[in-house]
Protein backbone atom coordinates (compact mmCIF):
# COMPACT_ATOMS: atom_id res chain seq x y z
CA UNK A 1 0.00 0.00 0.00
CA UNK A 2 1.09 3.61 -0.84
CA UNK A 3 1.87 6.15 2.40
CA UNK A 4 -1.15 8.01 1.22
CA UNK A 5 -3.50 5.04 1.43
CA UNK A 6 -1.49 4.40 4.81
CA UNK A 7 -1.99 8.32 5.84
CA UNK A 8 -6.10 8.13 4.96
CA UNK A 9 -6.41 4.65 6.76
CA UNK A 10 -4.48 6.16 10.05
CA UNK A 11 -6.75 9.07 9.46
CA UNK A 12 -10.13 7.57 9.27
CA UNK A 13 -9.62 5.26 12.36
CA UNK A 14 -8.48 7.91 14.82
CA UNK A 15 -11.19 9.82 13.37
CA UNK A 16 -13.40 6.80 14.01
CA UNK A 17 -12.28 6.42 17.72
CA UNK A 18 -12.91 9.80 18.13
CA UNK A 19 -16.41 9.20 17.16
CA UNK A 20 -17.11 6.21 19.19
CA UNK A 21 -16.26 7.85 21.89
CA UNK A 22 -18.94 10.24 22.04
CA UNK A 23 -21.62 7.48 21.96
CA UNK A 24 -22.42 5.98 25.64
CA UNK A 25 -21.39 2.25 24.74
CA UNK A 26 -18.23 3.25 23.68
CA UNK A 27 -17.14 6.15 25.88
CA UNK A 28 -17.19 3.97 29.26
CA UNK A 29 -14.28 1.74 27.78
CA UNK A 30 -11.96 4.02 26.37
CA UNK A 31 -10.02 6.09 28.94
CA UNK A 32 -9.43 1.93 30.47
CA UNK A 33 -8.28 1.13 27.36
CA UNK A 34 -5.96 4.14 26.29
CA UNK A 35 -4.62 3.47 30.03
CA UNK A 36 -3.48 0.30 28.95
CA UNK A 37 -2.32 1.74 25.62
CA UNK A 38 0.24 3.51 26.80
CA UNK A 39 1.90 0.65 28.61
CA UNK A 40 1.58 -1.71 25.36
CA UNK A 41 3.47 1.63 23.97
CA UNK A 42 5.86 1.14 26.63
CA UNK A 43 6.66 -2.35 26.25
CA UNK A 44 6.45 -1.90 22.27
CA UNK A 45 9.55 0.47 22.24
CA UNK A 46 11.45 -1.07 24.89
CA UNK A 47 11.43 -4.23 23.34
CA UNK A 48 12.23 -2.77 19.69
CA UNK A 49 15.40 -1.41 21.23
CA UNK A 50 16.45 -4.92 22.86
CA UNK A 51 15.55 -6.30 19.52
CA UNK A 52 17.86 -3.97 17.61
CA UNK A 53 20.75 -4.22 20.07
CA UNK A 54 20.62 -8.22 20.18
CA UNK A 55 19.90 -8.47 16.85
CA UNK A 56 23.48 -6.41 15.65
CA UNK A 57 24.88 -8.06 17.84
CA UNK A 58 24.22 -11.68 17.38
CA UNK A 59 24.32 -10.60 13.53
CA UNK A 60 28.09 -9.31 13.87
CA UNK A 61 29.22 -12.18 16.09
CA UNK A 62 27.60 -14.52 13.75
CA UNK A 63 29.31 -13.15 10.61
CA UNK A 64 32.52 -11.87 11.71
CA UNK A 65 32.98 -13.30 14.98
CA UNK A 66 35.79 -16.08 16.32
CA UNK A 67 34.19 -19.28 16.67
CA UNK A 68 32.72 -19.58 20.61
CA UNK A 69 31.16 -16.15 19.48
CA UNK A 70 29.81 -17.87 16.12
CA UNK A 71 27.98 -20.50 17.96
CA UNK A 72 26.85 -18.60 21.21
CA UNK A 73 24.63 -16.30 18.15
CA UNK A 74 24.00 -18.95 16.09
CA UNK A 75 22.37 -21.14 19.51
CA UNK A 76 20.41 -17.70 20.29
CA UNK A 77 18.98 -17.21 16.95
CA UNK A 78 17.55 -21.04 16.50
CA UNK A 79 16.64 -21.39 19.96
CA UNK A 80 14.29 -17.65 20.12
CA UNK A 81 13.15 -18.42 16.22
CA UNK A 82 12.49 -22.02 16.92
CA UNK A 83 9.90 -21.75 20.09
CA UNK A 84 6.83 -19.76 20.55
CA UNK A 85 6.87 -16.33 22.43
CA UNK A 86 4.51 -17.41 24.45
CA UNK A 87 6.72 -19.96 25.76
CA UNK A 88 9.63 -18.04 26.15
CA UNK A 89 7.27 -15.43 27.84
CA UNK A 90 6.32 -18.27 30.69
CA UNK A 91 9.63 -20.23 30.56
CA UNK A 92 11.10 -16.20 31.84
CA UNK A 93 8.03 -15.69 34.09
CA UNK A 94 7.55 -19.11 36.01
CA UNK A 95 11.05 -21.18 35.35
CA UNK A 96 13.62 -18.58 35.39
CA UNK A 97 12.43 -17.93 39.43
CA UNK A 98 13.15 -21.84 40.02
CA UNK A 99 16.86 -21.12 39.01
CA UNK A 100 16.89 -17.75 41.90
CA UNK A 101 16.45 -14.99 39.07
CA UNK A 102 12.78 -13.26 39.84
CA UNK A 103 12.42 -10.64 37.49
CA UNK A 104 9.48 -8.14 37.02
CA UNK A 105 6.12 -8.76 34.97
CA UNK A 106 7.23 -5.70 32.81
CA UNK A 107 10.76 -6.73 32.42
CA UNK A 108 10.05 -10.26 31.67
CA UNK A 109 8.11 -8.74 29.03
CA UNK A 110 10.39 -6.49 27.49
CA UNK A 111 13.38 -8.81 27.60
CA UNK A 112 11.44 -11.70 26.25
CA UNK A 113 9.65 -10.09 23.11
CA UNK A 114 12.40 -8.20 22.39
CA UNK A 115 15.14 -11.34 22.51
CA UNK A 116 12.59 -13.40 20.13
CA UNK A 117 12.39 -10.38 17.92
CA UNK A 118 15.80 -9.89 18.04
CA UNK A 119 16.47 -13.61 17.08
CA UNK A 120 14.52 -13.22 13.84
CA UNK A 121 15.82 -9.84 13.47
CA UNK A 122 19.26 -10.93 13.59
CA UNK A 123 18.96 -12.53 10.39
CA UNK A 124 17.81 -9.46 8.51
CA UNK A 125 20.51 -7.58 9.52
CA UNK A 126 22.92 -10.30 8.66
CA UNK A 127 21.14 -10.38 5.41
CA UNK A 128 21.60 -6.66 4.59
CA UNK A 129 25.20 -6.50 5.23
CA UNK A 130 26.06 -9.66 3.34
CA UNK A 131 23.91 -7.62 0.24
CA UNK A 132 26.11 -4.38 0.14
CA UNK A 133 28.51 -4.89 -2.57
CA UNK A 134 31.74 -6.57 -2.26
CA UNK A 135 33.73 -3.63 -4.42
CA UNK A 136 32.84 -1.63 -1.05
CA UNK A 137 34.96 -3.79 1.14
CA UNK A 138 37.59 -3.79 -1.23
CA UNK A 139 37.53 -0.07 -2.19
CA UNK A 140 38.19 0.48 2.07
CA UNK A 141 40.91 -1.99 2.35
CA UNK A 142 42.65 -0.48 -0.48
CA UNK A 143 42.09 3.12 1.44
CA UNK A 144 43.90 1.10 4.77
CA UNK A 145 40.77 1.27 7.28
CA UNK A 146 40.47 -0.90 9.76
CA UNK A 147 38.16 -3.66 9.87
CA UNK A 148 35.99 -1.32 12.89
CA UNK A 149 36.03 1.50 10.37
CA UNK A 150 35.12 -0.59 7.33
CA UNK A 151 31.90 -2.17 9.14
CA UNK A 152 31.08 1.17 10.99
CA UNK A 153 31.75 4.28 8.35
CA UNK A 154 31.17 2.41 4.69
CA UNK A 155 29.14 -1.24 5.59
CA UNK A 156 26.81 -0.61 8.11
CA UNK A 157 25.67 2.71 7.00
CA UNK A 158 24.47 1.22 3.49
CA UNK A 159 22.69 -2.03 5.28
CA UNK A 160 21.02 0.24 7.20
CA UNK A 161 18.68 1.34 4.21
CA UNK A 162 18.51 -2.54 3.16
CA UNK A 163 17.59 -3.25 6.65
CA UNK A 164 14.50 -0.80 7.25
CA UNK A 165 11.37 -2.67 5.80
CA UNK A 166 12.30 -6.11 7.16
CA UNK A 167 12.43 -4.16 10.42
CA UNK A 168 9.30 -2.46 9.93
CA UNK A 169 7.50 -5.50 9.75
CA UNK A 170 9.36 -7.27 12.76
CA UNK A 171 8.67 -3.91 14.76
CA UNK A 172 5.01 -4.52 14.16
CA UNK A 173 5.28 -8.23 15.00
CA UNK A 174 6.38 -7.08 18.03
CA UNK A 175 3.64 -4.96 18.64
CA UNK A 176 1.39 -7.67 18.29
CA UNK A 177 3.59 -9.96 20.41
CA UNK A 178 2.89 -7.52 23.19
CA UNK A 179 -0.60 -8.73 23.43
CA UNK A 180 0.67 -12.02 25.10
CA UNK A 181 2.15 -10.29 28.02
CA UNK A 182 -1.43 -9.86 29.34
CA UNK A 183 -0.94 -14.00 30.17
CA UNK A 184 1.80 -12.69 32.22
CA UNK A 185 -0.54 -10.33 34.73
CA UNK A 186 0.69 -6.96 32.91
CA UNK A 187 -2.23 -4.99 32.51
CA UNK A 188 -1.56 -4.09 28.86
CA UNK A 189 -4.42 -2.92 26.07
CA UNK A 190 -4.91 -6.85 25.84
CA UNK A 191 -5.44 -7.17 29.35
CA UNK A 192 -7.84 -4.37 30.27
CA UNK A 193 -9.95 -5.75 26.96
CA UNK A 194 -10.29 -8.98 28.75
CA UNK A 195 -10.81 -7.58 32.33
CA UNK A 196 -13.53 -4.99 30.99
CA UNK A 197 -15.36 -7.95 28.44
CA UNK A 198 -15.72 -10.58 31.60
CA UNK A 199 -17.39 -7.83 34.22
CA UNK A 200 -19.48 -6.33 31.16
CA UNK A 201 -19.93 -8.70 28.52
CA UNK A 202 -20.33 -5.73 26.18
CA UNK A 203 -17.39 -8.17 24.07
CA UNK A 204 -18.37 -5.95 20.61
CA UNK A 205 -18.00 -2.58 21.95
CA UNK A 206 -14.59 -3.30 23.34
CA UNK A 207 -12.83 -5.14 21.21
CA UNK A 208 -14.11 -3.17 18.54
CA UNK A 209 -12.22 -0.09 20.20
CA UNK A 210 -8.95 -2.17 21.11
CA UNK A 211 -8.75 -3.50 17.53
CA UNK A 212 -8.79 0.04 16.40
CA UNK A 213 -5.94 1.19 18.83
CA UNK A 214 -3.57 -1.32 17.51
CA UNK A 215 -4.12 -0.85 13.93
CA UNK A 216 -3.85 3.16 15.05
CA UNK A 217 -0.49 1.98 16.63
CA UNK A 218 0.73 -0.34 13.96
CA UNK A 219 -0.33 2.31 11.38
CA UNK A 220 1.88 4.91 13.19
CA UNK A 221 5.09 2.54 12.84
CA UNK A 222 4.58 1.47 9.00
CA UNK A 223 4.68 4.74 8.14
CA UNK A 224 7.33 5.98 10.81
CA UNK A 225 9.36 3.73 8.90
CA UNK A 226 8.27 4.54 5.18
CA UNK A 227 9.54 7.77 6.26
CA UNK A 228 12.51 6.29 7.88
CA UNK A 229 13.15 4.18 4.00
CA UNK A 230 12.62 7.27 2.02
CA UNK A 231 15.10 9.53 3.66
CA UNK A 232 18.10 7.14 3.90
CA UNK A 233 17.48 6.23 0.37
CA UNK A 234 17.39 9.71 -0.87
CA UNK A 235 20.78 9.74 1.16
CA UNK A 236 22.62 6.96 -0.22
CA UNK A 237 21.13 8.12 -3.83
CA UNK A 238 22.80 11.79 -3.41
CA UNK A 239 25.77 9.89 -2.24
CA UNK A 240 26.21 7.91 -5.50
CA UNK A 241 25.59 10.39 -7.54
CA UNK A 242 28.35 13.40 -6.53
CA UNK B 1 16.91 -28.49 39.91
CA UNK B 2 16.13 -31.11 37.48
CA UNK B 3 13.80 -33.86 37.86
CA UNK B 4 14.09 -36.92 35.24
CA UNK B 5 11.45 -38.71 36.91
CA UNK B 6 9.09 -36.13 36.94
CA UNK B 7 9.57 -35.30 33.19
CA UNK B 8 9.10 -39.26 32.41
CA UNK B 9 5.83 -38.74 34.50
CA UNK B 10 4.31 -35.96 32.68
CA UNK B 11 5.56 -37.09 29.42
CA UNK B 12 2.69 -39.45 28.08
CA UNK B 13 0.44 -36.08 29.35
CA UNK B 14 2.42 -34.02 27.39
CA UNK B 15 2.58 -35.69 24.31
CA UNK B 16 -1.73 -36.08 24.47
CA UNK B 17 -1.57 -32.46 24.26
CA UNK B 18 1.04 -32.02 21.71
CA UNK B 19 -1.65 -34.29 19.05
CA UNK B 20 -4.37 -31.14 20.03
CA UNK B 21 -1.60 -28.90 19.04
CA UNK B 22 -0.85 -31.01 16.05
CA UNK B 23 -4.58 -30.94 14.84
CA UNK B 24 -5.34 -27.53 15.37
CA UNK B 25 -2.05 -26.45 13.09
CA UNK B 26 -3.30 -29.28 10.53
CA UNK B 27 -6.98 -27.66 10.55
CA UNK B 28 -6.14 -23.86 10.90
CA UNK B 29 -3.61 -24.42 8.20
CA UNK B 30 -5.99 -26.01 6.07
CA UNK B 31 -8.45 -23.24 6.23
CA UNK B 32 -5.77 -20.85 5.99
CA UNK B 33 -4.44 -22.35 2.69
CA UNK B 34 -7.98 -22.30 1.40
CA UNK B 35 -9.77 -19.36 2.59
CA UNK B 36 -6.38 -17.26 1.16
CA UNK B 37 -6.78 -18.72 -2.25
CA UNK B 38 -10.25 -17.29 -2.26
CA UNK B 39 -9.15 -13.84 -0.99
CA UNK B 40 -6.18 -13.44 -3.65
CA UNK B 41 -8.26 -15.04 -6.74
CA UNK B 42 -11.52 -12.75 -5.68
CA UNK B 43 -9.48 -9.83 -6.05
CA UNK B 44 -8.11 -11.11 -9.28
CA UNK B 45 -11.81 -12.35 -10.75
CA UNK B 46 -13.62 -9.66 -9.24
CA UNK B 47 -11.31 -6.15 -9.33
CA UNK B 48 -13.54 -3.76 -7.30
CA UNK B 49 -13.19 -5.82 -4.16
CA UNK B 50 -9.36 -5.79 -4.47
CA UNK B 51 -9.44 -2.20 -2.43
CA UNK B 52 -11.99 -4.24 0.27
CA UNK B 53 -10.09 -7.19 0.72
CA UNK B 54 -6.30 -5.09 1.06
CA UNK B 55 -7.93 -3.03 3.65
CA UNK B 56 -9.42 -6.10 5.34
CA UNK B 57 -5.74 -7.74 5.18
CA UNK B 58 -4.28 -5.15 6.57
CA UNK B 59 -7.05 -4.84 9.47
CA UNK B 60 -6.30 -8.60 9.89
CA UNK B 61 -2.15 -8.39 9.71
CA UNK B 62 -1.65 -5.62 11.80
CA UNK B 63 -3.61 -6.71 14.81
CA UNK B 64 -2.55 -9.23 17.56
CA UNK B 65 -4.15 -12.61 17.07
CA UNK B 66 -4.55 -13.05 20.55
CA UNK B 67 -7.30 -10.20 20.25
CA UNK B 68 -8.77 -11.84 17.22
CA UNK B 69 -8.78 -15.41 19.20
CA UNK B 70 -10.61 -13.39 22.08
CA UNK B 71 -13.08 -11.61 19.77
CA UNK B 72 -14.62 -14.72 18.12
CA UNK B 73 -14.53 -16.66 21.57
CA UNK B 74 -16.53 -14.32 22.65
CA UNK B 75 -18.31 -12.08 20.44
CA UNK B 76 -20.11 -15.98 18.84
CA UNK B 77 -21.94 -16.06 21.44
CA UNK B 78 -24.09 -13.13 21.11
CA UNK B 79 -25.02 -13.77 17.58
CA UNK B 80 -26.52 -17.12 19.22
CA UNK B 81 -23.56 -19.19 18.18
CA UNK B 82 -22.00 -20.82 20.86
CA UNK B 83 -18.46 -22.32 19.61
CA UNK B 84 -16.47 -24.14 22.13
CA UNK B 85 -12.98 -23.10 22.45
CA UNK B 86 -11.20 -25.54 20.10
CA UNK B 87 -13.66 -24.33 17.01
CA UNK B 88 -12.94 -20.74 17.79
CA UNK B 89 -9.20 -21.01 18.41
CA UNK B 90 -8.40 -22.74 15.15
CA UNK B 91 -11.05 -20.43 13.42
CA UNK B 92 -9.21 -17.57 14.10
CA UNK B 93 -5.62 -19.12 13.67
CA UNK B 94 -6.92 -20.19 9.95
CA UNK B 95 -8.30 -16.23 9.54
CA UNK B 96 -5.51 -14.74 10.58
CA UNK B 97 -3.10 -16.57 8.27
CA UNK B 98 -5.29 -16.65 5.56
CA UNK B 99 -4.38 -12.87 5.32
CA UNK B 100 -0.81 -13.84 5.38
CA UNK B 101 -1.59 -16.51 2.56
CA UNK B 102 -3.59 -14.77 0.78
CA UNK B 103 0.01 -12.27 -0.12
CA UNK B 104 1.62 -15.09 -1.05
CA UNK B 105 -0.66 -16.01 -3.02
CA UNK B 106 -0.90 -12.57 -4.81
CA UNK B 107 2.94 -12.64 -5.45
CA UNK B 108 2.59 -16.38 -7.14
CA UNK B 109 -0.08 -14.95 -9.39
CA UNK B 110 1.73 -11.51 -9.77
CA UNK B 111 4.92 -13.38 -11.13
CA UNK B 112 2.82 -15.25 -13.67
CA UNK B 113 3.60 -13.76 -17.18
CA UNK B 114 1.27 -11.35 -18.91
CA UNK B 115 1.82 -13.49 -22.15
CA UNK B 116 0.57 -16.35 -20.08
CA UNK B 117 -3.12 -14.75 -19.42
CA UNK B 118 -3.23 -13.12 -23.09
CA UNK B 119 -3.00 -16.70 -24.15
CA UNK B 120 -5.35 -17.90 -22.52
CA UNK B 121 -7.54 -15.10 -23.80
CA UNK B 122 -6.36 -16.04 -27.34
CA UNK B 123 -7.56 -19.68 -26.73
CA UNK B 124 -10.82 -18.59 -25.72
CA UNK B 125 -10.49 -20.65 -22.38
CA UNK B 126 -12.82 -19.87 -19.77
CA UNK B 127 -11.60 -17.27 -16.94
CA UNK B 128 -12.32 -21.22 -14.94
CA UNK B 129 -10.26 -23.37 -16.84
CA UNK B 130 -7.74 -20.19 -17.09
CA UNK B 131 -7.19 -20.38 -13.83
CA UNK B 132 -7.19 -24.37 -13.00
CA UNK B 133 -5.06 -25.06 -15.81
CA UNK B 134 -2.98 -22.40 -16.79
CA UNK B 135 -2.90 -20.12 -13.84
CA UNK B 136 -2.54 -21.89 -10.60
CA UNK B 137 0.10 -25.27 -11.91
CA UNK B 138 2.61 -22.05 -12.67
CA UNK B 139 2.01 -20.42 -9.79
CA UNK B 140 1.79 -22.60 -6.84
CA UNK B 141 4.72 -24.73 -6.56
CA UNK B 142 7.28 -20.94 -6.22
CA UNK B 143 4.91 -20.38 -3.36
CA UNK B 144 5.34 -23.55 -1.64
CA UNK B 145 8.14 -22.65 0.67
CA UNK B 146 6.51 -19.58 1.80
CA UNK B 147 3.27 -21.23 2.78
CA UNK B 148 5.48 -23.57 4.35
CA UNK B 149 7.03 -20.93 6.25
CA UNK B 150 3.37 -19.82 7.86
CA UNK B 151 2.94 -23.42 8.72
CA UNK B 152 5.29 -23.47 10.67
CA UNK B 153 4.88 -20.03 12.09
CA UNK B 154 0.99 -21.07 12.68
CA UNK B 155 2.21 -24.02 14.61
CA UNK B 156 4.12 -21.94 16.85
CA UNK B 157 1.04 -19.66 17.43
CA UNK B 158 -1.24 -22.25 18.55
CA UNK B 159 0.14 -21.78 22.61
CA UNK B 160 -2.16 -18.94 22.29
CA UNK B 161 -4.85 -21.34 22.39
CA UNK B 162 -4.29 -21.67 25.91
CA UNK B 163 -5.76 -18.65 26.61
CA UNK B 164 -8.89 -19.39 25.66
CA UNK B 165 -8.38 -22.67 27.62
CA UNK B 166 -8.00 -25.11 24.70
CA UNK B 167 -5.84 -27.99 26.57
CA UNK B 168 -3.24 -28.37 24.03
CA UNK B 169 0.66 -28.18 25.11
CA UNK B 170 0.86 -25.17 26.95
CA UNK B 171 -2.34 -24.87 28.58
CA UNK B 172 -1.31 -28.71 30.15
CA UNK B 173 2.25 -27.61 30.92
CA UNK B 174 0.66 -24.73 33.08
CA UNK B 175 -1.78 -27.00 34.65
CA UNK B 176 0.99 -29.96 35.28
CA UNK B 177 2.56 -26.44 37.33
CA UNK B 178 -0.01 -25.41 38.63
CA UNK B 179 -1.57 -28.90 40.34
CA UNK B 180 2.63 -29.42 40.97
CA UNK B 181 3.88 -26.33 41.74
CA UNK B 182 6.62 -27.81 39.22
CA UNK B 183 6.97 -24.80 36.00
CA UNK B 184 10.50 -25.86 35.35
CA UNK B 185 10.30 -29.10 33.61
CA UNK B 186 7.16 -28.68 31.54
CA UNK B 187 7.47 -25.43 30.23
CA UNK B 188 10.61 -26.74 29.53
CA UNK B 189 9.43 -29.78 27.60
CA UNK B 190 7.15 -27.79 25.98
CA UNK B 191 9.71 -25.55 24.30
CA UNK B 192 11.89 -28.47 23.37
CA UNK B 193 9.10 -29.99 21.58
CA UNK B 194 8.66 -26.56 19.63
CA UNK B 195 12.45 -26.32 19.32
CA UNK B 196 12.81 -29.96 17.12
CA UNK B 197 9.14 -29.45 15.58
CA UNK B 198 11.00 -26.28 13.97
CA UNK B 199 14.15 -27.74 13.00
CA UNK B 200 12.48 -30.24 11.76
CA UNK B 201 10.29 -28.65 9.32
CA UNK B 202 12.56 -26.32 8.55
CA UNK B 203 14.59 -28.91 7.12
CA UNK B 204 11.66 -29.95 5.04
CA UNK B 205 10.97 -26.91 3.44
CA UNK B 206 14.53 -26.66 2.21
CA UNK B 207 14.40 -30.16 0.97
CA UNK B 208 10.93 -28.84 -0.60
CA UNK B 209 12.40 -25.99 -1.92
CA UNK B 210 15.37 -27.71 -3.77
CA UNK B 211 13.21 -30.18 -5.13
CA UNK B 212 10.74 -27.72 -6.56
CA UNK B 213 13.85 -25.72 -7.43
CA UNK B 214 14.73 -28.80 -9.83
CA UNK B 215 12.15 -28.45 -11.90
CA UNK B 216 12.93 -27.77 -15.40
CA UNK B 217 12.45 -24.01 -16.56
CA UNK B 218 9.30 -23.07 -17.89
Amino acid sequence: MGIRTLIVMLVASILLIAYLATRDTYSLFLPGLLQGAVLTAEITVLGCLLAVAMAVLSALGKLYGPAPLRWLANLYIEIFRGTSALVQLFWLFFVLPQFGVSLEPFAVAVLGLGLNIGAYGAECVRGAIQSVARGQWEAATALNMTRLQMLRRIILPQAFVAMIPPWGNLFIELLKSTALVSLITLSDLAFKAQQMNQTTMKTIPIFTLVLLIYLVLSLLITIGMRLLEQRAAKGLARGRTA
Amino acid sequence: MWDWAFTFEILPTLAKAAVISIEATLLGFVLAATLGLVLALTRIAVPWTAWPISVLVELIRSTPLLIQIFFLYFVFPSFGVTLDAFTAGVLALGIHYAAYCSEVYRAGFDNIPRGQWEASIALNLSPWTTFRDIIIPQAIPPIVPALGNYLVALFKETPLLSAIAVLELMQTAKIIGSETFRYTEPITMVGLFFLAMSLVSAAFIRAAERLLNRRPAR
